[in-house]
């Protein structure tokens, strides 16, 4: 989240696609409640009517996998209309910049597309600079090479009548829908959107979120209360897991991982630090040798940071490692092992039954739970002989989250601390303790092996994290925040070996720092920050309910990140009726600003997003893998054969994969239906916790499939009876919910069936219970993130 | 008149069913075996060992569909006629705790007829043990509420739809919030709030909420205790009907 989960009751609209909260983030209805108690709207566009939808003041259904037509018509609509904040547009976001002569965009595909590869070059991409090297602007935005004007060329093709003949959502709502979330681009209006899995699960799952970005900051949405772009989060700690490095592109704090191509630090440093030539940009990310440099120093404090460099696993160049590949490449027979940590792969992953079939192909399988798991139990499952399975499975008990101490961090970015409840049952231990004695014996083996393969990374591995050989969340806590490991003069002050670092602003490259985590160093100082409960607030604070004694948050205990956007160049709140940050006196006071610097007009003053290399919000994205802006294409299954932005059917740089597991059918009348997986409220992911509870159990208890009235009667089904629901890749059985909340959808022309499933079911408990969604779902996914796309995928349901 | 109530506004309620759950884990009440039957609401009735189900109803269709929400429980009468029938028949099996006005079954409902007491009740609230005989409703959480805490369900609420406190205290805020309904939903209704301790606020017609969301108005009722001993003398048939 750019902003916080108390923020929400700031908006004067809320805008929920791709999330359903009132299902899936109960506690978010407090604050959701709160913002339409002071005349804030809801506004829910989902495929189904769904809880959120019944509490919403206005509720459009688009097919699934239509979201970037929904969001092109909408930024159509803004810039046709002139909604938008156009201070804040010129002020804040790259709408000004000119665009290189490379770039262009024709029938569907961007400039630069290597058909062999299934890349693009995106060098092509590149802003126009000056002899200085600034990136040229026009502020009037006419250049027709300025961002602003290439954006508007590619979404006039976004008409109302083409989004509606693609989404299926009638044209008069679209309309009315853009119209009650555009008034947000009044100055003193703010919206917030809130979106989950329902955008990101897709082949466009990134553009998605890109478009909705865009959206906002052409609305002045970003930065300010009651406004941003807000993932709600699927796990209390996804944030904080996705912070401390568990995605195989980053390590700890967004550092991008090290290549084979950058053996030395030096060269990695040269192609990892963006450098600005624009004295008022600040280019944050130009310290990033400092991070990386304090990380070395946290997990290898003996060494040169140069020297530990060599020491970091590398990734081959240009190839993923994401979720989907790792269990292609274990399908192939190319792991020996595998630790399923916390996880349940066998029904979480798409395309399980791949998956399944992947772990026969083990040798050996440690699986780390509080209860069996259809992971665990693979060997056994459905389809399994177990004579003929050679794969070993270890599985160890651990106890649960509220038998341990340590800090999870939530959607907001709060690092919150938590001390243990109860004591463990049954001996289980946390799962610190689980990995500080593997590593122990690891450890020990490659010490004691004279023959032993590369040691070095290992036996000189910082293992301090624990104390009497039990393993200590605030040692371990301690060093993400970060200590001088030496003494070191700066400024005025000397910090001796041992004092925790008070900010990422002092951490140095020279390894005389150490920090696990640059974003976390001030979480652990003199105290526990994420500790703290403390309530007080200037009345500044108190109009936006901003807390910031409560918990930490980063970055610096930043409640809302990107705030300097939330005034104008003279430092003046836009609302001034829920500041976020004001300049007085000569100080910023309020929320922690986005640096200390003065307010933009100043001759000292900065650019407000300081995060980007040249300091502006990105409407054009020239990063991502496939284009600048957000286009149309179809879910990779799909119902229709054609669309009317482009011919290009699907996302051509999508992540695919080859072989007899990976069914495919778009247009197949064996498969008629679009499907969608979701949760409920009772069961939380493929419900290894909530199955086994049974008061959650006795309200959600079976796999249901939710279809309309209309669809119900086609195939002769009838509430609560047992159906077959089938894909390219799977069957499973499920009870039909026959509901008005689903509806067949009008699309280019003809009638288009959706239907619901939740992933919470397993074959492991309860025995009637069915099995995983994801039996049926496709393993693609997108492009620059690897998600697979499971919110959108072709289906058919007959009764059983 | 003082003692406890709850005030249910039922337009913020999103059938999160916490209250659902917290209830049964307060009281320690085990799961039902159920099935889906084709529908969210799960069990799909009270029970025995079920005191509070959210009931979930879908009402007409397309852009004016509504799905509606109650988390149904005993409405704690002011007045109870579950107690007036019991009365006469096992004196104490149905007690009103005078501090806090909780209608409470004890042990002794055992010895009452089942039909007498269900039928007294204008929101087809108790239900029976077939075992034991025992009936069983909500009891307020007499036990946390004496001790100074918030009723389960109330306590587990996120959305502000359960609240609870001193009788006068909710009734001035379901006022208050019945008010601010009306000028967006006209047929909003603060159902039976003089005769009961827990308080519905609904934003459309209680009727299509569910059939014993709001006491019949020419039925066995808490209206008057004439209508509570007709119920006892054989009304009851026509009243649920």
């Amino acid at each position: 989240m750019t902003n916080h989960w108390i923020d929400l009751k700031n908006s004067d609209c809320i805008f929920v696609i791709g999330s359903n909260p009132a299902e899936n983030h109960p506690i978010s209805f407090k604050w959701i409640m709160r913002a339409k108690d002071a005349g804030g709207k809801l506004i829910c566009v989902d495929p189904r009517f769904t809880k959120t939808a019944g509490k919403a003041d206005f509720y459009a259904p688009i097919r699934s996998g239509s979201d970037i037509a929904f969001f092109g018509g909408f930024i159509s609509y803004i810039l046709a209309n002139d909604l938008m904040f156009k201070d804040y547009v010129v002020n804040y976001t790259n709408a000004s910049f000119i665009v290189g002569d490379a770039y262009d965009f024709k029938d569907g595909m961007f400039s630069g597309y290597n058909a062999e590869k299934k890349a693009y070059d995106k060098s092509k991409w590149a802003f126009a600079k000056d002899e200085a090297g600034i990136v040229k602007k026009d502020p009037s935005l006419q250049n027709p090479r300025c961002v602003y004007q290439l954006m508007k060329k590619h979404y006039e093709r976004y008409t109302l009548k083409a989004v509606s003949d693609i989404t299926g959502c009638a044209q008069d709502k679209l309309e009315q829908c853009y119209k009650l979330y555009g008034a947000t681009g009044a100055p003193e209006k703010t919206g917030t959107m809130l979106y989950a899995m329902g955008q990101t699960q897709h082949t466009v799952g990134v553009q998605n979120i890109r478009a909705m970005s865009i959206i906002q900051l052409l609305l002045g949405n970003i930065g300010v209360a009651g406004g941003g772009i807000n993932a709600l989060r699927g796990e209390a700690n996804v944030q904080g897991s996705t912070d401390q490095g568990l995605l195989f592109h980053i390590l700890p704090g967004y550092v991008p991982t090290p290549a084979a191509s950058m053996q030395e630090l030096k060269t990695y440093n040269e192609k990892n630090t963006p450098v600005s030539k624009d004295p008022k940009s600040i280019n944050w990310w130009g310290n990033r040798p400092k991070y990386l440099a304090s990380y070395l120093k946290a997990i290898y404090p003996k060494q040169k940071p140069e020297d530990a460099y060599k020491w970091l696993p590398k990734v081959e160049d240009g190839k993923d490692y994401s979720w989907l590949t790792l269990f292609d490449e274990m399908y192939k027979g190319a792991f020996k092992g595998f630790f399923a940590w916390g996880q349940n792969p066998a029904a979480s992953t798409a395309n399980c039954g791949k998956v399944r079939e992947a772990m026969t192909k083990l040798d050996w399988m440690v699986t780390v739970n509080i209860f069996d798991t259809e992971t665990a139990s693979f060997w056994k499952g459905p389809g399994m002989d177990p004579k003929k399975i050679k794969t070993e499975v270890f599985f160890l008990p651990c106890c649960v989250s509220i038998e341990k101490e340590g800090s999870i961090s939530n959607s907001g970015r709060w690092m919150q601390w938590r001390y243990p409840g109860p004591a463990p049952l049954g001996g289980t231990k946390p799962d610190g303790d689980l990995i500080y004695e593997l590593f122990e014996k690891i450890k020990g083996l490659y010490a004691k092996d004279k023959k032993a393969v590369f040691p070095d990374p290992i036996v000189n591995l910082n293992w301090d994290i624990a104390t009497n050989h039990v393993f200590d969340p605030h040692k371990v806590a301690k060093l993400i925040n970060g200590y001088f490991l030496s003494e070191k003069t700066i400024g005025d002050k000397t910090y001796k070996a041992g004092d925790p670092v008070p900010s990422f602003a002092l951490l140095q490259d020279d390894g005389s720092t150490c920090s696990g985590n640059w974003i976390y160093a001030g979480s652990y100082t003199d105290k526990n920050m994420a500790a703290r409960r403390d309530k007080t607030q200037t009345p500044m604070q108190e109009k936006i309910g901003l807390y910031p004694g409560w918990t930490w948050c980063w970055p610096v205990n930043r409640r809302i990140i990107y705030n300097r956007a939330s005034v104008d160049p003279q430092g003046k709140p836009y609302q001034p009726t829920k500041p976020v940050i004001e300049w007085q006196d000569g100080k910023w006071v309020g929320d922690v600003p986005d640096g200390p610097w003065p307010p933009m007009a100043d001759e000292k003053g900065k650019y407000a997003f300081i995060m980007t290399t040249e300091g502006f919000a990105q409407l054009y994205g020239p990063g991502r893998n496939d284009g600048p802006f957000p286009e149309h294409y179809e879910p990779m299954e799909c119902p229709i054969p054609e669309h009317p932005f482009s011919k290009v059917l699907n996302n051509p740089t999508a992540l695919k994969f080859t072989g007899n597991r990976e069914g495919h059918a778009s247009c197949d009348p064996r498969f008629p239906f679009i499907c969608s997986t979701y949760r409920v409220t009772e069961h939380w992911q493929t419900g290894v916790m909530t199955r086994w509870t049974p008061w959650l159990l006795e309200a959600e208890p079976q796999m249901f499939v939710e279809m309309s009235p209309e669809l119900a009667a086609l195939r002769g089904i009838k509430g609560g009876d047992k159906c077959t629901v089938e894909s390219a890749r799977g069957s499973l059985w499920a009870i039909a919910i026959v509901t008005e909340r689903m509806r067949p959808m009008q699309v280019m022309g003809q009638t288009v069936h959706m239907v619901g499933i939740p992933w919470h079911f397993g074959w492991v408990y309860p025995k009637d219970g069915g099995d995983s969604a994801n039996l049926l779902t496709a393993s693609v996914g997108d492009p620059n993130t690897g998600i697979p796309e499971t919110k959108a995928f072709m289906v058919n349901v007959k009764k059983a | 008149m003082s003692g406890k109530t709850f005030f249910v506004d039922l337009s913020r309620c999103t059938a999160c069913r916490g209250c659902q759950i917290a209830c049964k884990q307060w009281k320690q009440l085990p799961a039902e075996q159920t099935k889906n039957t084709g529908s969210h609401q799960n069990p799909p009735d009270m029970s025995f060992v079920t005191l509070k189900v959210v009931r979930m109803k879908e009402v007409g269709s397309r852009d004016d569909f509504k799905w509606l929400f109650l988390p149904d429980q005993c409405r704690h009468c002011v007045e109870p006629p579950c107690k007036d029938a019991a009365d006469s028949i096992v004196k104490d099996a149905i007690t009103q705790d005078k501090a806090t006005g909780a209608v409470v079954f004890t042990e002794k409902t055992k010895g009452l007829p089942f039909d007498v007491v269900r039928g007294a009740c204008p929101y087809d609230i108790p239900r029976q043990d077939p075992a034991t005989k025992v009936m069983s409703k909500c009891d307020m959480c007499n036990d946390r509420v004496t001790a100074g805490m918030l009723p389960a369900c109330v306590k587990t609420c996120p959305t502000g739809a359960m609240n609870f406190g001193e009788r006068d205290e909710m009734l001035a805020m379901a006022k208050k919030r019945f008010e601010a309904l009306k000028q967006t939903n006209p047929k909003a209704v603060l159902v039976d709030w003089e005769q009961v301790r827990v308080v519905f606020l609904t934003e459309h017609e209680p009727r299509l909420y569910h059939a014993t969301l709001m006491a019949d108005a020419d039925s066995a009722g808490p209206v008057t205790r004439f209508a509570a001993l007709d119920a006892v003398l054989g009304l009851r048939n026509q009243a649920r009907g």
